[in-house]
C-alpha cells in the first residue's frame, strides 16, 4: 500500500524510490505509534511492516490491559513510560474508535507470604507515581469479587487498571498516519540497513530497497537482529511465551475487575481479566523459549492456566472455551526497555519492550520524536492534523448491529457491512486472522460453525486457509 | 370450549428459531387456533440444520417419509407458511423473558409465551483445547456443510475427522462433495459410536481408518494445516481437520434468561411439556436435548404445542422444573432429558444397564428393557405420557389447572 509522501522536505527521487525523512521498521503497537506521532509533523514518513497486514505480531496477543505502571522497577524508563502512556492512551482512545473500559484491577494474594508482601507494593506503587493502590484484607476482596476462589489472604485494589481493545489500537494509530500523509508498505522484510552518510538504505529479503534519513527500530521480537543489522550491539531477544485461554461471554458475570496474581521478578503471573469484546481471558504463562515464530499452545501450558484458573475463579473452567492463543514478548538479558539514540548513524532503537508496550506505546512515540530530534531531525508540527475514527468494537459500544444491518458473524453481532468495510477500507484485512481483529467476527464460541461458509462467500476467500 | 377458542386466537406466541422444532411448533400452534405466531430466525432462510445436511434419512417419525435434509427444511418452512405463522428470516433475538423477546435492533416483541428452539452446535477445536498452532483448514461439519452444500466450495483435499459419532460419519459425505477425501478418523473412544450400516456406507466402503483409543495433542502447520499429531506419536498428514459432534446447545438466551439450566449437558431444564423453570419461556429440539435426529425435535414441537395451549388458556405453570437426578453408581449415564418420545438418556462410556424412571416417592414411571450403551447415543426410557410431570393438559373436563407433582419425573436409575 503505497501513498505518495507529503512531506514538507519533500521526497527526492532515485532508483530505490523517493527518500523519505524517517522510515519506521516494524508495524507492531510501537511502531504504528510512532508513524502516527511522526506523521503529524512535516515529514516524509514510512512504516515497513515484514507480516502482510499490521498489528500481527506480538500487538495481537496479549492481554490487553492498559497498566498504570504500579509495579514496575520505580525509576525504570518502563515505569515512566507506562505511567505516560496511561495517561495518553486513555485520552487518545475515545477519539480514535479505541473501546477502553475503566473497571479496575485487584491484586489477590493466596497466602501468607503474599499477603506480608502487599504493603511493599504498595510503597512501590506510590514510589512509580501511582498513589491509589491500597492494601484490603480478605472479606474486603471477597465483596469484591465474591466468585474468588477459596484460600485469599489479602489483596490491594488498583482501582485505574483499564481494559484496552489491543486489535484496534495499532490498526488505529496506522490508519491515522496514513491519512496524514505517511506512507505504509506491508510484506517489507527489512534484510539488510546500510547507513551511508545522509541516506541509510533498506534492502528487503526480496531484493527491494526504501532510503529514509533516519530509521526508527521498531521491530519488536527481530529487534536485536535489526541492531546488527545497523552495526550495534547490546542485547539479545530471548522470547518469554505467555499462553491464554478466552472463555466466552457467559462467564463474563464472575468478575467485575482484572484480578491480578503478586507478581514475580520473572514475569506479572497469571491473571483473569474481563475484555472489552466481553469475554474473560485467563493467562499468560511464561516461558522462556527459542523459537521467535512458537505461537502455538502447548499441553502443559494450557494444563498450568487451568488448574490456576480453578484456583482463581473456580465457576470459570465449567464456561465454554471461544479461543487459546499464544503471544511473545520480547525479553532480553536486561529488565529495561532498551532505548538508545545514535546521531551519527541517524538511528533510533525502541528495542525490548517486553510486557507493556501496548500501554506504552504512544510514550514510545513521543520519546523516539524526541530521539530523533537529538539525532539531528528537524521537527515541525504540521498547521492541520487529520483526525480519524474506527468503528468501536467493543462490547459496551453501540455497534452497527443495532441500527439493523444484517448479521453475519451471529456469536459476535457483526454485519455484513463491517465485513466487507474491513475488506476494503484503506489497510485493509487480507486475512481471516486480519478480519478478526477488525471485526470479532469469527472470534466467538461457535468459531465458523454458523458463518465460516457465509464469510468466505462475502470475501471471496479461500475456505480452507 | 369458546372461551379458551378465544383466549387463544387473541394470543401471541414467539418461537425463536425455525429449525425443524420451532418450525413445527409454530405449526401446530396455529392449527390449534393461536391467533399470532411468530418465528424469528438469525438465518436468510428457514429450516435449521437440515437446509445444510445434504443427505436422505429425514422425516421419518414425523412426516413418515425419507427425505433429503434441504428438502425436509423446504417442507416445514412450506407448512408454518400454509398454516399462517408469521416467519421472519435475517433477524436476531439477543434477549428473552417468558413475555417478550427483544431483537438485534432494540425492537421488543411482546408475547403470551416465548419458545426457544435455537438448536446445538458442534463444540470448535479451542473450546477442546487442542494444542498447537492456529492455521486456516481447521473446520467443523456445520461449517463443512454449508460451504459444500449451500456453497458449493470446495475444501481441502485430504481430510482426518475427529469424532466418530453419526454426524462424524456424515461429515464424510460432505467433504467429498467438497472434492476433499478423509484420510483418517480419530477417537479417543474404544469403538466407534454409529450403526453398523452408516459406519459401512461412509468410513467402510472408502477404507477410512478409524484410530480408536486415541486423541489428538497437537496441530501442525502455518498458515494451512500440515497435519494432526496423535497420542500416541503418529503424525496423520492432512490439509483439512473436521472436529465433530461433541455438541453444545445453543443456550445463551435460555441461560441469560436465568433458567434453571443442566450441567451436564448445558441445555436447560425442562418438564416432559416443555417448560422451563421461567414462567412463560418453553424450550424445545436439540437445545433442550443435544442431540437427537430432527424428526424428534420436530415432534418435541408438535407435542409442546399442546403445554403451550394449555398455559395460554389459563394452566399454572408448573413448579420449577430441575434437572432429572441421575443415580448410577458407575457415574456411566451423563444426562438424561425430556423429548418428544420420553426421557432420553445419554452415557457417557461404553455399557449396558436397564433403566428406570422415578418419581418423588420412588414409584417407577417408566422401564427400559436391557440396554446397550453408546456414548451420545440416544437411550429412551419410558414415554411421554408416563412421565407426564404436573403440567398435564386437560384429562378431565375441568380442573386441571394446578401441576399435581404426583407424576414428576425427577431421577433415573441404572441398574447393571
Ligand atoms: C502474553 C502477553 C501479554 C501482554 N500483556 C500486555 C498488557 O496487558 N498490556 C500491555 O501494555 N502490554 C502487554 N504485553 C506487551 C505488548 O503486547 C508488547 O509490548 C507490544 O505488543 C510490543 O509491540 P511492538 O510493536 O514492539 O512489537 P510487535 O507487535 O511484535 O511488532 C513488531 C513488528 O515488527 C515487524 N518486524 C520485525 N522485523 C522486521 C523487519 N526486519 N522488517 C519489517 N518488519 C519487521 C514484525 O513483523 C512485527 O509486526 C503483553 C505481551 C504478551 C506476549
Ligand atoms: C453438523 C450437523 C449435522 C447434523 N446432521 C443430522 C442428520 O444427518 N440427521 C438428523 O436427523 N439430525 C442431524 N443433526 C441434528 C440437528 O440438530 C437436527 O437435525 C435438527 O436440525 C435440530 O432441530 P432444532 O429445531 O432443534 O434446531 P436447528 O435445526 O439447529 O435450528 C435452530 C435455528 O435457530 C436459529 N437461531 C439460533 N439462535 C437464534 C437467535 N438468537 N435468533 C434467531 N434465530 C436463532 C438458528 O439459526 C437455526 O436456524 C445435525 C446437526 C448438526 C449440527
Amino acid at each position: 500500500m503505497v501513498t505518495p509522501a507529503t512531506g514538507a522536505t519533500g521526497a527526492s527521487t532515485s532508483t530505490a524510490g523517493p527518500t523519505y525523512d524517517v522510515a519506521v521498521v516494524g508495524g507492531g503497537v510501537v511502531g504504528c505509534a510512532v508513524a502516527r506521532a511522526l506523521s503529524h509533523h512535516r515529514l516524509s514518513v514510512l512504516l515497513l511492516e515484514a507480516r502482510q497486514d499490521l498489528g500481527a505480531g506480538t500487538s495481537k496477543a496479549n492481554t490487553a490491559i492498559l497498566h498504570t505502571g504500579f509495579d514496575a522497577t520505580p525509576g525504570s524508563v518502563e515505569s515512566r513510560l507506562v505511567a505516560r502512556g496511561w495517561h495518553l492512551l486513555r485520552a487518545y482512545a475515545p477519539t480514535a474508535g479505541i473501546s477502553i473500559e475503566d473497571t479496575g484491577a485487584v491484586l489477590v494474594a493466596w497466602d501468607d507470604e503474599q499477603a506480608a508482601a502487599l504493603p511493599a507494593l504498595q510503597r512501590k506503587a506510590e514510589a512509580n507515581g501511582y498513589a491509589h493502590a491500597r492494601v484490603i484484607d480478605a472479606a474486603e476482596v471477597r465483596e469484591l469479587e465474591p466468585h474468588l476462589g477459596p484460600g485469599v489472604t489479602g489483596g490491594m485494589v488498583v482501582p485505574d487498571e483499564h481494559i484496552i481493545d489491543p486489535w484496534t489500537t495499532p490498526l488505529a494509530f496506522a490508519h491515522d498516519a496514513l491519512a496524514n500523509g505517511a506512507t505504509i508498505e506491508t510484506s517489507f522484510d527489512v534484510a539488510t540497513v546500510d547507513v551511508g552518510r545522509e541516506i541509510t538504505e533498506l534492502v528487503a529479503t526480496d531484493g527491494r530497497a526504501r532510503r529514509a534519513r533516519f530509521v526508527v527500530n521498531a521491530a519488536g521480537l527481530q529487534g536485536d537482529r535489526l541492531h546488527r543489522a545497523v552495526g550495534l550491539d547490546g542485547f539479545t531477544i530471548r522470547p518469554r511465551r505467555g499462553e491464554l485461554i478466552v472463555f466466552d461471554e457467559l462467564a463474563r458475570p464472575l468478575l467485575r475487575r482484572t484480578i491480578l496474581p503478586v507478581p514475580t521478578s520473572h514475569t506479572k503471573g497469571v491473571l483473569v481479566a474481563p475484555t472489552v469484546f466481553g469475554n474473560v481471558m485467563l493467562g499468560p504463562t511464561a516461558d522462556d523459549i527459542d523459537d521467535r515464530e512458537a505461537t502455538g499452545s502447548t499441553a502443559a501450558g494450557l494444563a498450568a492456566l487451568r488448574e490456576k484458573g480453578r484456583r482463581i475463579l473456580p465457576a470459570l473452567l465449567d464456561e465454554e472455551v471461544t479461543a487459546v492463543y499464544a503471544g511473545l514478548r520480547a525479553a532480553t538479558e536486561h529488565s529495561d526497555y532498551q532505548l538508545g539514540t545514535h546521531p551519527d548513524l541517524r538511528y533510533v532503537v525502541l528495542g525490548g519492550i517486553r510486557s507493556t508496550g501496548l500501554t506504552a506505546s504512544m510514550s514510545l512515540a513521543e520519546e523516539a520524536l524526541s530521539m530523533l530530534a537529538e539525532a539531528g531531525l528537524e521537527l515541525e508540527q504540521r498547521a492541520e492534523v487529520v483526525t480519524v475514527r474506527r468503528t468501536p468494537l467493543g462490547e459496551r459500544d453501540v455497534r452497527p448491529y443495532r441500527s439493523g444491518g444484517r448479521i453475519v458473524c451471529h456469536c459476535e453481532h457483526v454485519t455484513e457491512e463491517e465485513i466487507l468495510t474491513a475488506c476494503s477500507e484503506p489497510l485493509p484485512a487480507t486475512d481471516v486472522d486480519g478480519l478478526r481483529r477488525r471485526t470479532r467476527a469469527l472470534t466467538g464460541r461457535c468459531q465458523g460453525f454458523s458463518c465460516w461458509a457465509e464469510i468466505t462467500a462475502l470475501t471471496g476467500w479461500d475456505p480452507a486457509r | 370450549m369458546s372461551g379458551d377458542r378465544a383466549r387463544l386466537a387473541e394470543a401471541r406466541v414467539v418461537v425463536v428459531g425455525a429449525g425443524p422444532s420451532g418450525l413445527t411448533a409454530a405449526t401446530a400452534l396455529r392449527r390449534a387456533g393461536v391467533g399470532t405466531v411468530t418465528v424469528v430466525e438469525r438465518e436468510q432462510h428457514a429450516g435449521g440444520v437440515p437446509r445444510h445436511t445434504d443427505h436422505l434419512g429425514f422425516g421419518m417419525r414425523d412426516l413418515h417419509r425419507v427425505l433429503r435434509g434441504p428438502a425436509y427444511a423446504a417442507r416445514l418452512a412450506e407448512a408454518a407458511d400454509a398454516s399462517g405463522v408469521d416467519v421472519r428470516c435475517a433477524s436476531t433475538v439477543v434477549e428473552v423473558g417468558g413475555d417478550h423477546v427483544t431483537l438485534a435492533d432494540g425492537t421488543r416483541i411482546d408475547a403470551d409465551a416465548v419458545v426457544l428452539a435455537t438448536g446445538v452446535r458442534e463444540r470448535p477445536r479451542s473450546a477442546r483445547l487442542v494444542p498447537g498452532d492456529r492455521p486456516g483448514g481447521v473446520l467443523t461439519t456445520g461449517a463443512v456443510q454449508q460451504l459444500t452444500a449451500l456453497h458449493h466450495r470446495d475444501v481441502g483435499t485430504r481430510a482426518v475427522i475427529v469424532g466418530a459419532e453419526h454426524v462424524s460419519f456424515s461429515a464424510i459425505w460432505s467433504l467429498r462433495h467438497g472434492g476433499c477425501r478423509t484420510v483418517a478418523m480419530v477417537t479417543p473412544l474404544l469403538r466407534h459410536q454409529t450403526y453398523a450400516p452408516l459406519r459401512w456406507l461412509t468410513a467402510g466402503l472408502r477404507r477410512v481408518p478409524v484410530h480408536t483409543g486415541r486423541t489428538v495433542v497437537e496441530i501442525v502447520g502455518r498458515p494451512r494445516v500440515r497435519a494432526v499429531r496423535l497420542d500416541d506419536g503418529t503424525e496423520l498428514a492432512c490439509d483439512t481437520v473436521v472436529f465433530t459432534g461433541e455438541w453444545v446447545p445453543v443456550n445463551e438466551l435460555v441461560r441469560r434468561a436465568g433458567a434453571t439450566m443442566v450441567p451436564v449437558s448445558r441445555a436447560p431444564a425442562t418438564t416432559s411439556g416443555f417448560h422451563t423453570s421461567v414462567t412463560g419461556l418453553f424450550a424445545i429440539g436439540n437445545l433442550v436435548h443435544p442431540a437427537e435426529t430432527a424428526d424428534v425435535c420436530a415432534l418435541d414441537g408438535r407435542h409442546a404445542a399442546e403445554s403451550i395451549t394449555a398455559w395460554l388458556t389459563g394452566r399454572r405453570w408448573p413448579d420449577a422444573p430441575a434437572p432429572i437426578a441421575i443415580d448410577d453408581p458407575d457415574g456411566a449415564i451423563a444426562w438424561a432429558a425430556h423429548t418428544s418420545r420420553g426421557v432420553t438418556v445419554r452415557s457417557a462410556s461404553f455399557g449396558a444397564g436397564m433403566l428406570e424412571l422415578l418419581a418423588p416417592d420412588g414409584t417407577v414411571l417408566g422401564r427400559s428393557r436391557r440396554r446397550r450403551l453408546v456414548p451420545n447415543r440416544a437411550v429412551v426410557v419410558g414415554s411421554a405420557s408416563a412421565a407426564a410431570d404436573g403440567w398435564a393438559p386437560a384429562t378431565g373436563a375441568t380442573g386441571a389447572t394446578g401441576a399435581t407433582g404426583a407424576a414428576t419425573v425427577v431421577a433415573l436409575r441404572r441398574r447393571g
